[in-house]
């Protein structure tokens, strides 16, 4: 038997309401599946499980507020089958990312009858696209009309939209308080040339269709990533007294919410994907998040939070570490500044890139390390 | 683009669009003369999305070059019509 529990999803978050269950009784389950959605503070979250198996008793209903930890169901588990013979193929193990597999569900798609064009089959977003398009035109060719799109969320009443943002407040109130009690903050700045990676996006940008360009940011993002394989000990949680350096890099991007208060959810393996695809995760991650759709293990699973407060005309972030996360980067705005190369003072765009660290974790050496990394990545924006 | 649209349509499809990526947004107050970003609160990724949904609402190609063009309600307009061969409005 396993156990569902009420998850934490952050250093602010000590219990949550189970809103609505996916699921019922009797249910089959598989890993990474979402079988509830949970309210906390900062936001609905949809919920994944951990184990695959049947839903042998749920304890919690709709409605109730219980403490992280909490059991919310059992789960009578199936591990030892379906390790000992590979399972057919089914909708739920179909080869899909979870970013494909959302944009299916927003778009009407089946994937079981999509072909995936990705490796080993894999269906990808453009998979998904290409198939809700297909469907389009057949519907236009017979005179049929149009699926209804889905419904977005009813706006929230005034009153709790101002409650919801006022609880947001005091989670993060309540996790800065506790990472500038708790971490010895230090703090480093460089500033970055991006004359070459601005122009290699242009010329890259003019390649990709509209759909499939790159933001900026995302250079940032994935040069991050790729500096943290160089200096691993600042992708690490704290956890009882001692740094755990992270086998694998998810980053917490930042992402402000309308009408206030922010989340920072992970982009999973951000070193491991390519920029397209990273673009087209952080763009449905920020469309979800505004959405209110985020799921529990993208707000559990941050090693490290990338912030960029540049569009608020911002040069310099000092920012404050999510705890228990061991360190926080941050790019400012790209502006003109002279700049001395090969003996000659040329105008060139820069940013200013921060990491904010933890002082228990790391020093200022390896700290200068990290950002020297993403200077030099940024300067081979090809590679990135 | 198979069919020409009036600067009218145009300016309809351009407010339903930022409808659905700033559905916070009081639409019934915007300036049309004065840029997006200075009167909603929008992002870069928003403002992407908007140029994204322009291109599949319209079926016309947007060179990244053109964004600055797609800045305000009566640069979009402009834009199509001109895409589409019409007049621009004043």
């Amino acid at each position: 038997m396993a156990e569902f529990v009420m998850p934490t999803l952050g250093a602010d978050m000590s219990a949550g309401t189970l809103v609505a269950w996916k699921k019922k009784e009797g249910d089959r389950v598989t890993r990474g599946e979402i079988v509830a959605e949970v309210e906390t503070d900062k936001a609905a979250i949809d919920v994944e499980i951990f184990s695959t198996g049947v839903i042998e008793k749920i304890l919690v209903q709709p409605g109730e507020k219980v403490p992280v930890g909490t059991v919310l169901a059992i789960i009578r588990e199936e591990g030892a089958i379906a390790q000992a013979a590979p399972p057919a193929v089914e909708p739920s193990r179909l080869r899909i990312s979870p970013s494909a597999r959302q944009l299916a569900r927003e778009l009407g798609v089946d994937p079981a009858g999509v072909q995936g064009t990705g490796p080993d089959g894999a269906i990808t977003r453009r998979d998904i696209e290409t198939a809700a398009q297909a469907m389009g035109d057949r519907r236009r060719a017979i005179g049929e009309s149009p699926a209804e799109p889905i419904a977005p969320s009813p706006a929230p009443r005034a009153g709790e939209a101002g409650d919801r943002l006022l609880r947001m407040r005091q989670a993060i109130a309540a996790a800065m308080a506790r990472s500038k009690r708790e971490i010895p903050h230090y703090y480093l700045s460089t500033t970055i040339d991006m004359g070459r990676a601005l122009a290699w996006l242009s010329e890259e940008n003019l390649k990709r269709p509209v759909a499939d360009r790159l933001l900026y940011g995302v250079l940032l993002l994935k040069a991050v990533a790729l500096a943290l394989r160089e200096v691993p000990e600042l992708n690490a949680v704290w956890k009882d007294g001692q740094a755990v350096q992270s086998q694998v890099i998810h980053l917490g991007v930042a992402i402000s919410l309308r009408g206030g208060g922010l989340v920072a959810p992970a982009l999973h393996d951000a070193d491991r994907q390519s920029l397209g695809e990273l673009m087209q995760n952080f763009r449905d991650l920020v469309k979800r998040a505004r959405a209110g759709s985020l799921r529990s293990s993208e707000l559990s699973d941050p090693t490290i939070t990338v912030t960029s407060l540049g569009e608020q005309g911002v040069e310099t972030v000092f920012g404050v570490i999510y705890p228990p996360q061991v360190a926080l980067v941050g790019f400012g705005k790209v502006v003109e500044r002279p700049w001395v190369a090969e003996g000659t003072v040329v105008p060139r765009p820069v940013v200013t890139a921060t990491l904010s660290a933890d002082h228990r974790v790391t020093d200022g050496h390896r700290g200068g390390l990290l950002l020297a990394a993403v200077d030099r990545l940024l300067q081979e924006p090809g590679r990135l | 683009m198979t069919m020409k649209l009036t600067a009218a349509e145009i300016a309809g499809t351009v407010l339903r669009l930022l409808g659905e990526i700033a559905p916070e947004a009081d639409l019934t107050q915007l300036n049309p003369e004065v840029g997006f970003r200075d009167q909603l609160d929008i992002d870069s990724m928003d403002f992407l999305n908007f140029v994204i949904a322009l291109h599949e609402a319209l079926h016309i190609e947007i060179p990244e070059a053109d964004y600055s063009k797609l800045s305000s309600l009566t640069g979009c307009v402009n834009y199509v019509m001109t895409m589409q061969g019409g007049q621009k409005t004043s």
